[in-house]
């Protein structure tokens, strides 16, 4: 840049070109998020999950469709129970009732993780609005919603879940809620303690003196800032629910007939491990390995949005 | 060390001049902001659920003051003495417990949320900090265009954008930094931002919050002219809150003196400097280093004893009997009333005409 | 200290009201309940009903009146075991769940500080990623998939332990539902154990004594297990609220008679009254061991009486 240029911008009036000029160059600044997407980039463990997450999400979303041409409830009836067989495309074998294992487990991951992630989300919108709120007025509206946060703590919210599925129907958009109900507790306390941090802060200030009301505050800055904890909690929650899912399917309250997931079909293969160990341990290894790479991407995003800690 | 002693160009003998004859010339103007007996109290938490009083806070208790149109108003006094909270409760950013803030005829302290925000476009505010009050997670453009976002919904995204650039042109930015956040700033450039995003929307009247004294001693003084530069040009009134009188002097028309959430003396800056009338100014003022070593090493300096005290339980009379040197039981018993004692100065003090100090 | 524990003592009414409430009036409003339609249902039934909830009442009666019981140790009668009451099965069902839960737990508490501190100890060793490694594989994989396979390789291939049943308590049946509900809570236990004792090592007071020239066994026992043990005591709550829930099933894949076991049973067979009892039950337990939790966390750190 010129001196002449450089004069010309220090005054009010800005030429339009000049204006053109240096949009065209202007550099991008690294934010927050760039920094720690670099962090984690150099963490192989949970860049290893991340991957191994998004093959295991293709595989149960495409590979019915892609890898085998068994459809999920054909019946083979010379084959109940029958174990892998490479030749006749039952890479995972059949189950109980002669229906090919491969396909039963790749639907079941579908629900098991839509479960996951759409329970997750029911509880980051309560969680959040509801944590934001309280941490963000504070004062008296922050009392009454922490109290009742702090009662419903001391619920044993998972036998709540199991009374809901004994008393009302069972489907799985009431899986969803129920078990979004559940963890949108954590949520909630850990949003607002962010929130309080954050309110103290002078550009929240700023943000008043600018003539924000406190609903665009809210949205506008707080919400924004309160994103990594976020993020973090919500990797480490998608795990919990999809093993709370399973837990309700294994002890045959979860997902009915004829859906499937991975926990009614574990649960069906420790009935039948005897016979047919294929079973249990295929669903068994997708489930444990799902959890293991949410838990350690969630460790690993952890680490990176948050680098005081190391 | 204060900007002063390393900068010479912060010296009043040096430097330009913040605008004297504007603000003589305004002098007959009709003030643009007036404060009465403001009051800002903090009920304190009970000690114990029994307790049936809690303590108070005052933060700023019983401050009266007019500003002009493109006037500059110093404010100093050592931390803790209701400063900031006056500055914010003039913005009713803290709500005022008493009092009256009355902006361009209109007094601010009964409006509702909904109304006083619209009159935040006319008066801003510039922060001690100047890190801590930019949003993280936004590109500079953001956050100076986030008031015209407010404000002025309508705009086009080039049109916000071409107001930004502007704005960060007259604040010494350079356009390339628009996408840029803000850890990525030092503390001056931070400041300029904060300056720019305060001055987009041409605001009357812009508090300075200690605007400088998180600075590196070498930039404040490139903040300051910025500031007078600014003022001048646009005609701003400016509140400066700082506790460093050199800096306060540099850029002030009249400057307002507190001691524990009261007023104690209010003069023009010259009369201030020259003749200050309250104790607590003169020690405040005899604390300033001079540039001429000579001078400093014989100069004489009041030192006060004893500590500021609690503003939870001030001493009663006058707040500052307890550490003035001409304390007399007159003081302990009545609160000095606040009386002329110049052309254009006031001073609350029982003994101001005693001449041994 | 007193004060605070009369204190937490008073928020359990309300919270236990809340509980019994909501399964109360869900109970109520589900649809197809026996509550709500009483055709279809055998005889004997509707007179046990009418008679332990007083059907002809207005709702809120009825909740008083089920309130009264309860403080009384009536849960009411069972559906499914028409010759029980719910009371009766559970009392029925608590030693064995009892034994099973209350070793795990203590077991979890033992080996995941042992392991936990060890590991801290010796930081970024081999055997300190082993810990890590370990304790990941055990919260990956939930108890539901950790007991077959024990029962398949251990008492099946094996045959060292019995693969099921309760045996009237001998020890060898109990080895391995305890085995494999502590599992998980050990490997939560050990890592959160490691992350705050390297955490504490790290802080300036223990420095300090360090520096002072105390021995490393003395900055440990004295200084380091007190501050380091408060996360570890303050997840104690939840990892008991996880070891009931982990007996539920445990119970159900070794078929041990436990309240567990009659609780999916209900469930399955929609035995309200068994349910209700065995989830307000169950409420209450973990409630009261929070509660008793807190207070030794509020024992351990004076911070918590003051706020």
């Amino acid at each position: 840049m010129t001196e002449a240029n450089r004069e010309a911008v220090s005054d009010a009036g800005l030429h339009p070109d000049l204006i053109r000029a240096a949009e065209e160059r202007r550099p991008r600044g690294r934010s927050l998020w760039q920094d720690a997407l670099r962090r984690l980039g150099r963490n192989h463990a949970a860049m290893a999950s991340l991957v191994m997450l998004v093959v295991i999400t293709f595989l149960c979303f495409a590979g019915p469709h892609l890898l085998t041409d068994h459809p999920l409830d054909r019946v083979y009836w010379d084959r109940v129970a029958k174990g892998p067989d490479f030749e006749r495309g039952h890479w995972f074998g059949t189950d109980g009732n002669g229906r090919d294992l491969f396909v039963r487990t790749l639907y079941g991951g579908q629900i098991s993780l839509m479960v996951g992630l759409a329970a997750t989300l029911v509880s980051l919108v309560i969680g959040v609005l509801y944590g934001a709120t309280a941490g963000y007025f504070g004062g008296r509206i922050d009392n009454v919603l922490m109290r009742i946060v702090d009662i419903l703590y001391a619920v044993p919210f998972i036998f709540f879940v199991i009374l809901l599925f004994v008393f009302f129907d069972r489907n799985l958009l009431m899986v969803f809620v129920a078990i979004g109900a559940v963890v949108w507790l954590d949520m909630a306390r850990i949003v607002r303690g962010q929130a309080i941090a954050l309110r103290g802060k002078e550009f929240i200030e700023a943000a008043r003196s600018l003539g924000l009301s406190g609903g665009a505050i809210l949205v506008r800055h707080i919400i924004p800032n309160l994103l990594s904890p976020v993020v973090v909690f919500v990797t480490l929650t998608v795990p919990q629910v999809i093993l709370f899912e399973s837990f309700l399917s294994f002890i045959g309250l979860g997902v009915q007939e004829p859906m499937t997931s991975w926990g009614v079909l574990i649960s069906e293969g420790a009935r039948r491990m005897q016979q047919a160990w294929w079973m249990l341990a295929f669903p068994a290894a997708f489930l444990a390995v799902t959890l293991f790479c949410f838990n350690y991407l969630g460790d690993g995003l952890r680490d990176a949005l948050d680098p005081k800690d190391r | 060390m204060t900007a002063a002693a390393l900068d010479p160009s912060l010296d009043p003998g040096h430097a330009d001049d913040p605008g004297a004859i504007d603000a003589r010339s305004a002098a007959d103007a009709a003030p643009i902001l007036t404060v009465r007996d403001l009051r800002v109290h903090f009920p304190m938490p009970k000690k114990s659920i029994l307790a049936r009083d809690r303590d108070v806070l005052k933060a700023v208790d019983g401050i009266s003051f007019d500003l002009r149109p493109g006037e500059t108003l110093g404010v100093v006094g050592e931390s803790g003495c209701g400063k900031s909270t006056l500055g914010r409760a003039i913005l009713q950013l803290i709500p005022a417990s008493g009092g009256q803030v009355v902006w361009q005829g209109e007094d601010l302290t009964g409006l509702s949320g909904r109304a006083m925000r619209d009159r935040r476009r006319d008066m801003q505010i510039i922060f001690q900090d100047p890190l801590a009050s930019l949003d993280p997670r936004m590109t500079v453009g953001d956050i100076i265009g986030q008031p015209l976002r407010t404000f002025a919904p309508d705009l086009s995204r080039q049109a916000r954008r071409e107001r930004v650039l502007e704005a960060m042109g007259v604040v010494g930015l350079l356009p390339e930094m628009v996408n840029r956040y803000p850890h990525e700033f030092s503390g001056g450039q931070a400041q300029r931002i904060g300056i720019a995003r305060a001055m987009i929307l041409r605001p009357k009247l812009v508090i300075c919050d200690e605007p400088v004294s998180a600075l590196d001693v070498s930039i404040q003084s490139q903040i300051i002219n910025l500031l007078m530069r600014i003022q001048r040009e646009f005609g701003l009134s400016l509140i400066f809150i700082s506790h460093d009188l050199s800096v306060v002097r540099h850029i002030s028309h009249r400057i307002l003196v507190l001691y524990l959430g009261r007023l104690v003396e209010f003069a023009d800056r010259d009369a201030l400097y020259a003749s200050p009338r309250h104790p607590y100014t003169r020690a405040l003022i005899s604390a300033v280093p001079l540039p001429d070593p000579d001078a400093e090493r014989n100069k004489q300096r009041i030192v006060l004893p004893g500590d500021l005290p609690s503003p939870l339980d001030p001493p009663s009379g006058c707040h500052f009997r307890t550490r003035c040197p001409r304390a007399t039981s007159l003081c302990a018993q009545t609160v000095p009333a606040f009386e002329p004692t110049g052309p254009s100065q006031w001073t609350a003090c029982h003994h101001w005409h005693d001449p041994r100090t | 200290m007193l004060s605070y524990a009369v204190r937490r003592l008073a928020w359990l009414i309300p919270t236990l009201l809340i509980v019994i409430g909501i399964s109360f009036f869900m109970m109520r409003l589900a649809p197809g309940s026996p509550f709500a339609t009483e055709e279809n249902m055998p005889e004997i039934i509707r007179q046990n009903l009418e008679a332990a909830y007083h059907l002809n009442e207005p709702l809120w009666v009825q909740f008083l009146i089920y309130l009264g019981n309860l403080a009384q140790g009536d849960f009411g009668p069972s559906f499914q075991y028409t010759d029980y009451t719910v009371t009766e099965l559970i009392w029925l069902g608590f030693p064995a769940s009892l034994q099973v839960g209350g070793l795990a737990i203590g077991i979890a508490a033992l080996i995941g500080i042992a392991v936990g501190m060890h590991a801290a100890l010796n930081q970024n060793s081999w055997s300190d990623h082993l810990v890590m490694a370990v304790t990941m594989t055990g919260i990956a994989v939930p108890n539901f998939v950790l007991a077959p396979l024990a029962i398949l390789i251990i008492g099946v291939y094996w045959g060292l332990l019995p693969a099921g049943g309760w045996g009237g308590g001998a020890w060898t049946h109990k080895v391995l539902p305890i085995a494999t509900l502590a599992m998980t809570q050990i490997a939560y236990i050990a890592r959160l154990t490691r992350g705050s004792v390297i955490e504490t090592l790290r802080s300036n007071y223990i420095r300090t004594a360090r520096a002072k020239g105390l021995p490393a066994r003395l900055v440990m026992v004295r200084h380091t297990l007190r501050g380091a043990l408060l996360p570890v005591i303050s997840y104690l709550g939840p990892a008991i609220a996880g070891i009931i829930t982990g007996t539920v099933v445990i119970e159900e894949i070794f078929g041990i008679p436990g309240i567990g076991r009659y609780f999916v049973q209900g469930a399955l067979n929609r035995d309200y009254t068994l349910v209700m009892g065995v989830v307000i039950f169950y409420a209450v337990i973990i409630m009261a061991l929070n509660l008793l939790v807190d207070v030794l966390y509020a024992v351990l750190d004076p911070k918590v009486r003051l706020s």
